[in-house]
């Protein structure tokens, strides 16, 4: 089981479009998708805004179906926003807690678990805290804590960072790729940037805008640690970035 | 090494202000007295003009002493009393049918497209115009005056419920989902939390509702035996006892006021938690 070498697929998509009614005409969001994850695999998926991703990371988390083809999912999956989403009547911890509660944990457990959950990111201390008295790096660390706790295999991060500075944006990278690198977890990761998903993946996917397809695909051989300034990092991100330009123009036009 | 720098935590307000405490209860407390005082000068001045008789306007003076009088008597506990308890029951009753509804409307949606409309309707009903109804119904009776009290608050408090319901942000549902909570558990914890601060708008807006329609009631339904305030505010008048009537009128405003006071509280301190309020 340990030594398996990557083969096992944790998310496999095959041939998925998705379509919206929209105004009398339907959206096409997503054409024809094909997609497969291996088991402890960190896979980045880059697109310009409105390709679909979020799209598609709805379907894989069962919160939308495929108009057609087919998704299939090893084991359980967490899903983390933008937004961090926590809820504002709960503290840092209770939110935490929530999620181990309908994941079934016993009400005794429950309490110890978050604590030992936050403190895994770095939260000692605002385990009382609410929402609304917490960073933004603190809060998506908290929805961190909270993905980790549905003990999920595998984590669907929907442009998880985006909305924070660059430095915290760092910090957080680096106790992803930490976490993902001491559990048997599998990510799929959504960006619309190149550089932040060249830094985080194994491999890199890269989607059209609409409808939303895959454009094409590159594994990152840099070894890890890897840091977002370096030169190697730039240079895989600009050629991702110019194929997505050119994608966009043709859309465009 | 990776640990983020701690950002500041906002304190509220817990530093200097402590010992100064005398001070805040000043603050919060002076421009209350000073609009009182300023109301009774008001009155004192009318009176002074002479504009009206006494024995229909009496002065503030004379209306204190009346109402420490008839505090005196049992009769007025006796009243305060039956009014109070009718409040309460019609209140709790329409808190009941008023969640239910708003509960039942907001998760069905053929009953939302049916009676979402009605339920704001209802709202701006004057509960007066129930009256004759009730009456014919129920006779001059309690029960006429729940029935209007019930009407009034449950419309309010099921309309409360149902805006906050409408307002939950749609990325805490899609959270909730994702963290596996479905029907019912996403209501209890998701939904029904979330809508808690409307919910108590409602509450609050029902209590208006159900007071207003009790005086109402109680001037118009006269219940033997039963010398609620509303009652009693009738009696004044019709004999011509402008001065307790006045002491009366101040005696209900002061519970309105005070009860709104205690839901203001709530909904302050529901807001706070909620992050909503600094």
């Amino acid at each position: 089981m340990v030594t398996t070498t990557g083969v096992r697929t944790a998310v496999s998509v095959s041939h998925v479009t998705k379509s919206f009614p929209h105004g009398g005409q339907q959206l096409i969001a997503l054409k024809d998708v094909s997609l497969e994850v291996a088991r402890g695999e960190f896979v980045c998926v880059v697109g310009a805004s409105g390709c679909g991703k979020s799209t598609l990371l709805n379907i894989l988390a069962g919160l939308d179906r495929p108009t057609a083809g087919d998704v299939r999912i090893e084991g359980r999956v967490a899903l983390m926003f933008q937004e961090a989403a926590l809820l504002p009547w709960l503290t840092a911890s209770g939110n935490v807690e929530l999620a181990l509660e309908l994941r079934g944990m016993n009400r005794s457990d429950r309490k110890a678990a978050a604590h030992e959950l936050l403190a895994r990111l770095h939260l000692q201390g605002f385990e009382k805290r609410m929402p609304h008295e917490l960073s933004g790096g603190m809060k998506q660390r908290v929805a961190l804590a909270r993905a980790l706790a549905q003990d999920a295999d595998t984590l669907l991060m929907d442009e998880p960072f985006a909305s924070l500075d660059a430095i915290t944006r760092d910090l957080l990278h680096d106790e992803l790729v930490r976490l993902w690198e001491n559990t048997p977890l599998t990510v799929v990761f959504v960006t619309h940037n190149p550089r932040e998903a060249v830094r985080l993946g194994d491999r890199v996917v890269v989607f059209t805008s609409r409808p939303g397809r895959v454009a094409h695909e590159l594994h990152i051989d840099l070894p890890r640690p890897r840091h977002l300034d370096s030169p190697e990092i730039a240079v895989i991100a600009s050629r991702i970035t110019d194929r997505l330009k050119e994608e966009m123009r043709a859309s465009v036009i | 090494m990776s640990s983020e720098v701690i950002a500041p935590v906002v304190v509220i307000a817990e530093g200097p202000a402590a010992a100064p405490n005398a001070l805040r209860v000043w603050a919060w407390l002076w421009p209350k007295l000073a609009a009182i005082i300023l109301a009774i000068a008001a009155w004192q001045i009318v009176v002074w003009s002479g504009w009206k008789p006494d024995y229909v306007l009496p002065g503030p003076l004379p209306v204190f002493q009346r109402l420490g009088q008839d505090m005196g008597h049992g009769d007025f506990y006796v009243g305060a009393a039956t009014t109070l308890r009718r409040a309460l029951a019609g209140y709790a009753i329409a808190v009941v049918v008023g969640s239910s509804l708003g509960v039942l409307v907001a998760r069905i949606r053929v009953l939302r497209e049916a009676v979402g409309a009605a339920v704001l309707g209802f709202q701006s009903m004057p509960s007066i115009a129930w009256f004759p109804l009730a009456i014919l119904l129920f006779q001059q009776s309690e029960e006429a005056i729940l029935f209007v009290v019930i009407l009034g608050a449950a419309p309010a408090v099921a309309s409360g419920l149902l805006g906050g319901v409408d307002h939950v942000q749609p990325q805490l549902i899609r959270v909730g989902r994702a963290m596996g909570a479905r029907g019912f558990s996403l209501y209890r914890h998701v939904i029904l939390p979330a809508a808690l601060p409307g919910f108590v708008s409602g509450l609050k807006q029902g209590w208006a509702f159900a007071w207003r329609s009790l005086m109402a009631g109680e001037l118009i339904v006269i219940v033997a035996h039963q010398p609620s305030l509303g009652q009693q505010l009738q009696f004044a008048r019709d004999l011509a006892d402008a001065q307790q009537m006045l002491a009366l009128m101040l005696v209900i405003f002061v519970i309105g006021v005070l009860i709104d006071g205690v839901f203001g509280a709530a909904d302050k301190a529901i807001r706070r938690r909620w992050g909503l309020l600094l």
